[in-house]
């Protein structure tokens, strides 16, 4: 079992009682990150990112540096901190937001002054009542410090941060629904391209979205540099990552661990994490990176928690939520309940995943609970291929965003790995762990 | 609860844009705050969510008088902020009762108890998700996942959470929040942040868009 011996970057202050107060934050070295940023040039900061190579926390785990360099050109208007988190099984944000608040304001100034953004926007889905307040309180408190506001901490920088409360909406994390959220619509995501905000985002301008863990990491960034936090893990799968671990484990809980040098297997079993499955069972499945991706099995336990390693054996690392079934868990029921969520959250505004979604779930459901047909199972793989023509990783996209094409990633998964279950549903005419 | 009232109000709110201007819902207080919150945008529009919230705190779900005030202080036709709120699970266009139950079902919780869970609170309130009970107290609602996996199976009452919770956890819970025991932890319903925000939207900041007739800053500096 390894447990490596790296910092933690973003969860330091987790063992204080009072880690969301300025003056908690203040004594473990609060602010002085943004303090040293504005004693570079904008530019100085992003190569520091850059060198960095700190990828995004959100989910596709897009390059954060890059990201901020298509848009040194043209004078960048707004940031908008992605705080939305509401990929099932997805819990990692609300730590960071409820525990760290000040860091995640610093994050967002390095980021603002970085892209030279003359307005933050934090966005916060609007189930997270203590998140808000806190978040609120120390936004308070910031501006009183004088790290907010006109003239940051007397560099001459001046930025304002709004926070803005969601109101229950898994769409809007995607991030040009969450824009149209943010400008008081429905969240409905925008036609691509342009594919990235950077062109045209909120309001029309120049916009960049980060994650809240992405821009989490920034204090800690500029502090000891991007080559200290390139050290770390291997590859394009830098730094540490939170990891929020969820289902059949002893101890769920969100778990910040080096990239890389850690696998699935150290998640789910060591002590200080996981601590196993519980007792007398054994792992039977595991979603490795939030409820859009494809399962894993047990003969993938050994893989390290790295971005292009998973991505190559057709999942992906996502959100960072990784939920364990154990053998005492149904696949079809759990699929089902996926399938479910995706049909209830799905915006509507395209066919595929609109009408695919609410079939999918007819049928599995069926299938649960023992009204199944033997050619369901080819109707469910034949629904899947409409809504993502070769039901391959990554998806072939068909819908203005990625939500209705990661729809069949989960049913895919039981039928590739428990086939033989599903015959047994539909043979028996019911669930057996029922 | 005016649930009839509200009903017919509701077909009301839709019909005219141009009477939005008359409306005055909000009470003094209530109506600076929202002032408050549209002069923080560059666009008024994007206040639309933060007054909805800023309604329910008031009556614990979006009223047609409120839906009207939102519409008249941000500039569209009420049947556009109903049309927009009808988006989003936390915005109530029919009334609810003073907590509102939110048990989550999705896969962290269901593997660990979630259904089991939500069948409880339904024999235990005595209504279905969605329902209000008789008395106006509980609206048990079936959710999809809190970003709480960790506390799996989990519940929210009025944005605040429970868990894990037993069946036995979730009666001792209704029953203190019954009796008045929570009502610190537990504001009623629509109440989703206690602390406002005190510093406004500073005059002439480093190029923040504002629109048309919003002031920037109108008189929000430093209140609490
Ligand atoms: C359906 C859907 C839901 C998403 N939900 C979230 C979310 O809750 N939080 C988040 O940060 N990103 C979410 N994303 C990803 C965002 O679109 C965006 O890529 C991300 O916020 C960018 O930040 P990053 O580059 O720092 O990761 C979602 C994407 C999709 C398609
Ligand atoms: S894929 Fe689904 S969620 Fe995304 S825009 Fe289309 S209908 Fe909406
Ligand atoms: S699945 Fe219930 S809180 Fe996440």
């Amino acid at each position: 079992m390894t447990v490596t011996s790296a910092p933690k970057i973003v969860s330091s202050r987790f063992r204080f009682d009072d880690s969301y107060t300025l003056e908690r934050y203040l004594a473990t070295g609060g602010y002085e990150g943004l303090r040293k940023a504005l004693t570079m040039t904008p530019e100085q900061v992003a190569a520091e990112v850059d060198a960095a190579s700190l990828l995004g926390r959100g989910g596709a785990g897009f390059p954060a540096g890059r990201k901020w360099s298509m848009l040194r050109k043209a004078p960048v208007r707004y940031l908008v901190v992605n705080g939305d988190e509401s990929e099932p099984a997805t819990f990692k944000d609300h730590h960071l937001i409820e525990r760290d608040p000040h860091q995640l304001i610093e994050g967002a100034l390095i980021a603002a002054y970085a892209v030279g953004a003359a307005q933050a926007f934090i966005y916060v889905r609007g189930e997270l009542a203590l998140g808000l307040e806190r978040v609120q309180a120390a936004l308070n408190a910031a501006y009183a410090f004088g790290a907010v506001g006109k003239n940051v901490l007397g560099s001459g920088f001046s930025i304002d941060v709004v926070l803005h409360p969601g109101a229950g909406a898994y769409i809007c994390g995607e991030e040009t629904a969450l824009l149209e959220s943010l400008e008081g619509k429905r969240g409905f995501p925008r036609i691509k391209p342009p594919f990235f905000p950077a062109a045209i985002g909120l309001y029309g301008e120049p916009t960049v979205v980060n994650n809240i863990e992405t821009v989490s990491n920034l204090p800690w960034i500029i502090t000891n540099g991007g080559a200290a936090f390139a050290a770390l893990g291997e590859g394009a799968s830098t730094g540490t990552r939170l990891f929020a671990l969820s289902g059949h484990v002893r101890n769920p809980g969100v778990f910040e661990v080096e990239m890389v040098k850690t696998t699935f297997r150290d998640l789910i079993y060591a002590p200080v994490y996981g601590g196993g499955v519980r007792p007398g069972a054994e792992v039977k499945a595991f979603i490795p990176g939030g409820v859009s991706a494809p399962w894993f099995g047990p003969d993938q336990i050994d893989m390290p928690l790295s971005q292009e390693e998973v991505g190559k054996a057709g999942s992906m690392l996502g959100s960072g939520s990784v939920v364990v079934m154990s053998d005492q868990a149904c696949a079809v029921r759990t699929a089902w309940r996926i399938t479910k969520f995706f049909y209830r959250e799905s915006c509507g505004q395209c066919t595929p995943c609109r009408e695919g979604s609410g079939w999918l779930e007819k049928i599995m459901h069926r299938i649960e609970v023992g009204a199944g047909r033997m050619e369901d199972l080819d109707l469910l793989m034949d629904v899947c291929d409409n809504i993502s023509p070769g039901v391959t990783w990554p998806p072939a996209q068909t819908t203005i965003c990625v939500l209705g094409p990661s729809i069949p990633s989960s049913i895919a998964s039981v039928v590739r790995m428990f086939s033989d279950e599903l015959l047994v549903h539909v043979k028996e005419g019911g669930c057996p762990y029922a | 609860m005016e649930q009839a009232a509200g009903r017919a109000g509701a077909s009301a709110a839709g019909s005219s844009a141009s009477a939005a201007g008359s409306a005055k819902h909000f009470d003094a207080a209530t109506r600076r705050k929202a002032e408050d919150l549209v002069s923080l945008y560059p666009e008024r529009r994007s206040a639309l969510v933060p007054l909805c919230h800023l309604a329910q705190s008031v009556d614990g779900w979006l009223c047609p008088d409120a839906i009207r005030e939102i519409a008249d202080l941000v500039g569209i036709s009420p049947a556009e902020v109903l049309g927009t709120a009808t988006f989003y699970d936390l915005l109530h266009t029919e009334p609810v009762g003073r907590h509102v139950v939110s048990v989550c079902t999705n896969v962290a919780c269901l593997l660990r108890g979630g259904e089991d869970l939500l069948a409880h609170a339904k024999t235990s309130l005595g209504v279905n998700a969605g329902g209000t009970d008789a008395d106006g107290q509980f609206t048990l609602e079936e959710v999809e996942c809190l970003a709480a996996c960790d506390r799996a199976p989990c519940v929210q009452v009025n944005g605040r959470f429970f868990g894990p919770l037993a069946p036995d956890d979730f009666d001792s819970l209704i029953s203190d929040l019954r009796d008045g025991k929570l009502d610190d932890v537990v504001p009623s319903h629509g109440v989703l942040s206690r602390v406002p925000r005190d510093v406004g939207l500073a005059a002439g900041m480093s190029g923040a868009r504002t629109s048309a007739g919003a002031t920037p800053g109108s008189g929000s500096e430093d209140r609490s």
